[in-house]
């Protein structure tokens, strides 16, 4: 329960479902701060007082479990590893993955419970055979599939999202609100909960080190410089430092980033069209394709709030000799950063998920 | 909608408070009826001023010093506070001697003071049973810069170790520093007695035992009251401005009620103090040994010398189990503990006493505290006993994570 109104209506709902539910507010940091501030962070004192006086409503015993060791470890450090490393990562789902549904079910399944339940919007469906499957929300602007697509058969089976099937969040904050919630009304979270002020930058900067660097463009001329190669991402335009304009006058977008010489590579938006994705580290949500070695027809979606875009997908040998799922997707992909993840979709189902080791530009260099 | 409160059967968690006595409700309940502002000139004043001096004399006689000794405060921490502020802003120099270990109360404030007030912190060691190291303690007094004060424990909140409180305060007295004691979690539960203190030790004005902290939810009164035990001869710049009141040292009016409460509760506690230690202390040996024989493997931390404990406090290190998962599954199971210390967002973390003894992070992790008090029956310890083995085998399972 994080002190928001989506798990404080899920936690009440399971109780509903008649399920034996204590809420558990997890400790992120080992200096959590105060108050909240606008829309922005979580896990401050304030967010844990609200969760347990939602506990208190629904009437169930409430915790603070502590993995804010795990959580450093495994979520900001590998934030500051992966942009070090000119890869652009998502750290709510590297936070799926490793903390809540992995560190808080192994402790939650070892204390006795049987499932882990959060108030994301995705729903969990059993087949004719009693596989699970996980599937977008019905609610589809706040569908939180996408965040989800890592989870593997074996958390999907101690995972529960009740509120999966509801049509709308405004349908969520009129039950909170019914049921006397004092967080019926506060803001969602947005951001990384990490960087509470919203300046991944100027976060960055601190950590990695600012040095500055040169700006090329796709034939390697230098077209100016930046401070710090690691503050820029795939597909930005904003922000950029650029003496010599473009022979054609366009804006200019990063099409690369080279942590290893602090550089970055600019270019036409053109440019920025990918025609295939790869990645060695992948996983099934669920029952894994009966043949995944045959190109299978598919949706990919490439960022939380990305619409998906059709395409065809196969595990196939890659350059380094692994098995990789490589997606082809039918018209091109803009602004796709290695360390994003792809999520594969068919219809509503996730299917499963890599992360993007690398990518080809549909859209050669000799333009 | 399902009830909001929820019924403890089993209190085991007498330290983090402890329930009101029937006579300090009462004595609360009466005192609540009188009227007027203790400070106020006319006849309601004056009678409101009698019923909370009479408070005080009485809570003095409980602690061994004079009436005029006796500064009530908002409970155990503004107490310290006073002491540790109040005695450092009114000195030269800018040493603290403070030994590791010590509550939060305490650790906070000096940590403040090296931030804000240019203080110079020398943390003394504790020996492996909890006990400030006299010898450190010693060459700390006659090393170095000059020392604005020192300060500790009479008995350690989460160990239940005593410590040589009259040692120091000989120390003190003969390198001229002032020093404070937090005795909140001692003074009930064993003989706290100020005046022997500053006699044995030869404390002098202003130096040697000056003041002694003290808390009333301890002992059975109301939470929000406490005292400050302020020698005469002790220099102490107040934390709160306003209508002088308590000899300038702490502004603001007097709570009449809750001072003859805490009073009602110290009498009782300091007059059934040696039976009610004796009766607690063979429970704690009940609950001691029955989780040895539960749990082999288990570590009894502090001393074992019952006459250098706190009576109703067990503390122990329970290999491979995290001291969280054990006191969820034990709640689960109805039996109220304590993992010792908590922060306000309620995040358990490693036992800092713990840390202070020399153990490493991982055992400071494991740790449990079980209190008794005066409500504590054979029946509670029963009851923990039987819980104890299957919470202990699921929170193993559960491991460090």
């Amino acid at each position: 329960m994080s002190g928001g109104v989506d798990s404080a209506v899920a936690a009440a709902r399971a109780v509903d479902a008649g399920h034996d539910v204590v809420g558990v507010h997890l400790a992120l940091s080992r200096m959590p701060g105060t108050l909240r501030t606008g829309s922005r962070g979580c896990c401050t004192i304030e967010d844990s007082m609200d969760a347990q006086r939602a506990a208190n409503l629904i009437g169930i015993p409430y915790y603070v479990w502590d993995f804010s060791e795990r959580f450093k470890a495994d979520v900001v450090d590998d934030f500051i590893a992966e942009y070090s490393a000119g890869r652009t990562p998502n750290p709510c789902m590297r936070c799926n993955e490793r903390i809540k549904f992995a560190a808080l079910l192994e402790k939650a399944l070892a204390l006795g419970f049987d499932a882990v339940c959060t108030g994301h919007y995705a729903s969990i469906v059993t087949d004719a055979d009693g596989n699970r499957e996980l599937h977008r929300a019905a609610a589809w602007a706040k569908d939180q599939s996408y965040v989800l697509g890592v989870l593997t058969t074996d958390q999907l089976a101690h995972a529960m999202f009740p509120l999966g099937a509801t049509p709308a969040k405004a349908e969520v904050r009129a039950e909170a609100a019914a049921r006397g919630f004092s967080v019926a009304s506060k803001p969602d979270s947005h951001d990384i909960c990490f960087i509470p002020d919203g300046d991944t930058r100027g976060w960055l900067a601190e950590r990695v080190g600012a040095q500055t660097g040169e700006i090329l463009d796709r034939d390697g001329a230098v077209v100016g410089s930046h401070e710090g190669a690691h503050a820029f991402t795939v597909g930005q335009r904003r922000g950029l430092q650029i003496g010599t304009p473009a022979a054609d006058g366009k804006p200019r977008f990063v099409l690369e980033v080279r942590p290893k010489d602090n550089t970055v590579v600019v270019g036409p938006k053109e440019a920025l069209d990918i025609a295939l994705i790869a990645g060695s580290r992948f996983t099934w949500a669920g029952l894994a394709p009966a043949d995944a070695r045959t190109p299978f027809e598919c949706e990919v979606q490439i960022r939380a709030h990305a619409d998906p875009v059709a395409a065809s997908a196969v595990v196939a040998v890659g350059p380094t000799g692994g098995d990789e799922l490589v997606i082809t997707p039918h018209v091109p992909l803009n602004g796709v950063a290695p360390g994003q993840t792809a999520v594969v979709y068919v219809g509503t189902r996730v299917l499963g998920q890599c992360t993007i080791d690398r990518t080809v530009s549909a859209v050669p260099v000799a333009l | 909608m399902r009830p909001t409160v929820v019924s403890v059967p089993v209190y085991l968690d007498h330290a983090a408070t402890t329930p009101m006595r029937p006579e300090a409700v009462a004595a609360y309940v009466e005192a609540a009826a009188v009227v007027g502002n203790p400070s106020s000139i006319h006849s309601s004043g004056q009678n409101a001023r009698r019923v909370l001096e009479e408070a005080r004399e009485s809570l003095a006689e409980s602690l061994g010093c004079s009436p005029i000794e006796v500064i009530f405060t908002s409970g155990g921490t503004e107490a310290i506070n006073l002491a540790i502020k109040g005695l450092f802003w009114a000195r030269n120099g800018r040493r603290i001697l403070v030994p590791g270990g010590e509550h939060h109360a305490t650790i906070d404030t000096v940590e403040w003071l090296q931030r804000h007030e240019g203080a110079a912190v020398d943390w003394l060691p504790l020996d492996p049973v909890g006990r400030v190291d006299i010898s450190a303690a010693s060459a700390a007094f006659v090393d170095g810069e000059p020392i604005a004060l020192a300060t500790m424990l009479w008995a350690n909140n989460e160990v239940g170790t005593l410590q040589p409180v009259t040692e120091v305060a000989a120390l003190a007295a003969r390198a001229g520093v002032p020093l404070h004691v937090d005795a909140v979690a001692a003074f009930g539960h064993v003989p706290v007695d100020a005046a022997q203190v500053r006699r044995a030790s030869q404390s002098g004005a202003g130096t040697g035992l000056v003041a002694l902290s003290v808390s009333a939810h301890k002992i059975g009164g109301p939470v929000g009251v406490g005292a400050l035990v302020l020698d005469r001869s002790a220099v102490l710049e107040p934390l709160l401005h306003g209508g002088g009141q308590q000899r300038q040292v702490r502004s603001g009016t007097q709570d009449v009620a809750a001072a003859v409460s805490f009073a009602a509760a110290a009498r009782a506690s300091v007059a059934e103090l040696a039976d009610e230690a004796s009766r607690v202390r063979l429970l704690r040996e009940r609950l001691v040994a029955g989780v040895r024989s539960a749990v082999p493997d288990v570590v009894v931390n502090g001393v074992d010398d019952a006459s250098a404990r706190l009576p109703g406090t067990a503390h122990f290190a329970f290999a491979g189990a995290q001291g969280d998962s054990l006191l969820f599954l034990l709640d689960a199971a109805g039996v109220a503990v304590s993992t010792g210390s908590a922060c306000q967002a309620g995040i358990p973390e490693p036992s800092h006493v713990l840390l202070a003894m020399g153990r490493d992070e991982a055992t400071a992790r494991t740790a449990l505290r079980v209190t008794l008090g005066r409500t504590t029956t054979d029946a509670d310890v029963d009851a923990f006993l039987a819980a104890l083995p299957s919470a202990h085998a699921q929170a193993r399972r559960a491991g460090l994570s």
